[in-house]
């Protein structure tokens, strides 16, 4: 449908309702879990299926196109910098993979008012950590064109 | 749900108020900050900023990158490539200038901790082709997205805006952006020094080939509402190429990309009959559409046409020979990542039919158009260039602001230069936004008015759908079918038919005619006076009745430049059935229009076309 929802997995604690980028993820009023209100809207996209503390949600191929008997499964796990698919075909076969998701711990990197501010003015063609993260002298300049310098 | 009495309003006062945390708004509340170290900077996205935008599900390459610092590639020749592939029209200014940077965005994400893949041999970054470098991006959208929040003073998720502000006094002039929060109905005024558009092009404006649940597989994301045009165009910004729509050549209805696969793993498509077709139409390509046949790599429009020439011939469908080139552990898994790292529906097409791309080639398919500004293709604002660079008239004071001041774009907002990708995009925003805080330097006491009156009608009209809804509903038993009122799902399938019928869409084989545009453009007007009876039914509703309206206002300006446009100067994407010809004597130029929001008119121009790279 794309995204189902495991009726005794979920616990409707709403992660999948705030990370859908669709808006398609929502808590059922009466049940109080979550399931997808639009699948039509449905990308596949996982961020809800990442997301997921109970691992409930899987997804089921488009109706339009997708025979049913395949599963694609996917464990997201941070802290290992890794994420690890199951692919089941309709005919049973299996193939896995892992892959990097990160080289640094999450929550790592530097705010941009950690670094001093570049002697260049606001009015330069220069960009923060430039020329020193082009890992070139200097910023290019089109040859046949006479640099105007700085604005005003 | 009460209709707007109840709706609590709340005001947001920022320097630089950036509208969408994708790739380019995230570029933009990093850059932004580093120039402006005590100003207030706001990010409002739809959804939620660590899964947002194009890039919410991953990628696995990204597709704009130098190599400067060993000597891959210069940006002149990167302008090149660009202006080829765009059957040459470019703002070269523009795209010179995201070469000039992008490396410095790329070397940024790495030392982020994005996992960017090495050639062991060279101890450079693996390449996929020329311009693409293999990534491991399961996690770049939230790897960006930490930089970005920490960089601005707030970020508002699940906020959906719908319009600009202009200043009550200098119409010409931005002044914030109004939306509702999507969760709890609360009415958003942000009144804003500088505004950076940074939201998304468009799918849905064209009727996608899937039927019924794959309709959420565009190719590009459902999410992608046309919020970059319908904007700006609204607040009287020039815009540029809008006719220049995409379409993408992907792996059948998946549209698990080819990229990696036809550069990285050498992999060939061919007809049925197992011949290559790419070039067997040159000579007659040549006649029609002129010289670029022999550009290289071979125009990415062309290569559609000739894809398109053989499926007409009953040669069809052509297929992608995976099969031939998973010979090595190493190759099946970069082309099984390449796939679970951003387009995982491919995987899952596979595996319901039983295709193992180690042994059975894959079809591939045109897709239905989309409108951008980042990829093989160039809609968006007409926007000025760097100042060192940009001769007269592409250039009028700061980078990357539209012809509206104080009013900045970036990503798919700004047209004229193709082929940004993520790290471009990222790119372009940083531009916009050391230029949106120049002008605030610039300018210390403009403060920008807004005028409460008009707000206050906005607020009515933004949440009417509801109240329509309210009233309507007691009138039917129950069901969809009402004579008051229209779902913003039923919007949206008729914008798709109308565009794909008269607007050169895959039902018509990317092909129109003046008549058609006209007529189009007529059913289109009746579309939009129809908005008036949007119903929601809650909020979600409310959202998809919003979106609505911007993919029919970047609909309209598709139509309205399509029409001026009198030749075929991307085959593949579409064609003037009525002017088959690459016209290159009188349409050697950028079609432009603006909406004139003060009258309701729209006026098409044309603006040369300058090459500054040789």
């Amino acid at each position: 449908m794309p995204t189902f929802v495991n009726m005794s997995a979920c616990d409707g604690c709403g992660k999948c309702v705030e990370i859908c980028p669709s808006d398609i993820m929502h808590i059922d009023k009466k049940i109080r879990r979550a399931y997808n209100i639009e699948p039509d809207y449905c990308w596949e996209c996982y961020s809800c299926v990442k997301a997921c503390p109970q691992h409930a949600i899987d997804m089921r191929g488009y109706a339009d196109f997708c025979p049913l008997g395949h599963a694609l499964t996917v464990l997201r796990e941070p802290e290992k910098g890794e994420v690890s698919w199951r692919v089941q075909y309709r005919n049973g076969a299996v193939k896995q993979f892992t892959f990097p998701i990160r080289s640094t711990p999450e929550g790592s990197i530097k705010p941009p008012t950690e670094f001093p501010l570049l002697e260049a003015d606001i009015h330069s063609q220069l960009l923060s950590h430039e020329p020193e993260y082009l890992k070139v002298p200097s910023l290019p300049v089109l040859n046949n064109v006479e640099s105007k310098g700085a604005r005003q | 749900m009460s209709t707007r009495s109840s709706k609590g309003t709340k005001f947001v006062d920022c320097d630089v108020l950036i509208v969408g945390g994708g790739m380019a708004g995230c570029g933009a509340a990093y850059e932004a900050r580093y120039w402006g170290r005590k100003l207030k900077i706001v990010v409002v996205e739809k959804a939620h900023i660590d899964r947002s935008g194009a890039v919410a599900m991953g990628l696995s390459a990204i597709n704009c990158y130098m190599g400067m610092r060993w000597n891959e590639n210069k940006p002149e020749d990167f302008v090149r490539y660009v202006r080829n592939d765009l059957m040459g029209i470019a703002r070269e200014d523009l795209v010179y200038d995201i070469a000039r940077h992008v490396d410095s965005t790329v070397h940024m994400f790495e030392e982020w901790g994005l996992p960017i893949i090495y050639d062991k041999d060279t101890g450079r970054y693996k390449r996929e082709g020329r311009w693409q470098i293999l990534i491991h991006g399961e996690s770049y959208k939230p790897i960006v997205a930490e930089a970005a929040k920490k960089a601005a003073s707030e970020v508002y998720n699940r906020i959906m805006v719908t319009h600009l502000l202009r200043d009550s006094r200098r119409r010409n002039r931005v002044a914030g952006a109004v939306g509702f929060d999507v969760r709890n109905g609360t009415f958003y005024v942000f009144r804003a020094r500088t505004v950076i558009v940074s939201a998304g092009g468009a799918t849905h404006v064209y009727r996608p080939r899937a039927v019924s649940e794959g309709a959420g597989r565009t190719w590009y994301a459902p999410w992608s509402t046309g919020s970059a045009y319908a904007l700006i165009i609204q607040v009287g910004a020039k815009m540029t190429q809008m006719e220049n729509r995409l379409v993408v050549t992907r792996f059948k209805d998946g549209y698990g990309p080819v990229g990696a696969w036809f550069l990285a793993l050498k992999a060939i498509a061919t007809n049925v009959y197992g011949e290559e077709y790419e070039r067997k139409y040159v000579e007659e390509q040549r006649r029609l559409y002129g010289n670029y046949v022999d550009a290289k790599p071979f125009p990415t429009c062309l290569r559609n046409d000739a894809m398109l020439r053989e499926i007409r011939e009953g040669r069809g469908p052509v297929l992608i020979h995976t099969e031939r080139v998973l010979d090595t552990k190493e190759k099946e898994e970069l082309g099984w990542e390449d796939f679970l790292d951003m387009t995982m529906s491919q995987s899952i097409v596979w595996a319901s039919l039983n295709i193992d791309p180690k042994t059975t080639p894959s079809e591939l398919q045109t897709s239905e158009p989309y409108v951008m500004g980042s990829h093989a293709t160039c809609s968006g604002a007409w926007a000025s260039g760097p100042s060192d660079i940009s001769p007269p008239g592409y250039q009028w004071g700061y980078n990357r602001m539209t012809t509206v001041e104080g009013l900045f774009g970036a990503g798919d907002t700004i047209g004229g230069s193709a082929h940004k990708f993520s790290s471009g995009s990222f790119t372009e925003g940083r531009l916009a936004a050391k230029s949106a805080v120049a002008y605030i330097m610039d300018h210390p006491d403009d403060l920008p008015e807004i005028d409460n009156s008009y707000v206050a009608r906005l607020k009515e009209e933004i949440f009417k759908p509801m109240e329509t809804y309210e009233i309507g509903r007691n009138q039917i038993v129950a069901g969809t079918v009402s004579p008051l009122y229209i779902y913003a799902r039923q919007g949206v399938v008729r914008l798709e038919k109308i565009m794909d019928e008269y607007c050169a869409g895959w039902g018509q084989m990317y092909t129109t005619n003046e008549y058609q545009l006209t007529r189009g453009l007529e059913l289109l007007q009746m579309l939009k006076s129809d908005l008036q009876h949007l119903a929601a039914e809650d909020l979600h509703q409310l959202q998809r009745a919003w979106e609505l309206h911007h993919r029919v206002w970047t609909a309209e300006a598709v139509i309205r430049h399509t029409l001026y446009r009198k030749e075929t100067r991307w085959p593949g994407y579409y064609y003037r059935a009525d002017y088959p010809k690459l016209d290159e004597s009188n349409w050697h130029v950028f079609v432009n229009s603006r909406y004139d929001p003060d009258t309701g008119m729209w006026e098409m121009s044309t603006e040369p076309v300058l090459q500054l790279v040789p």
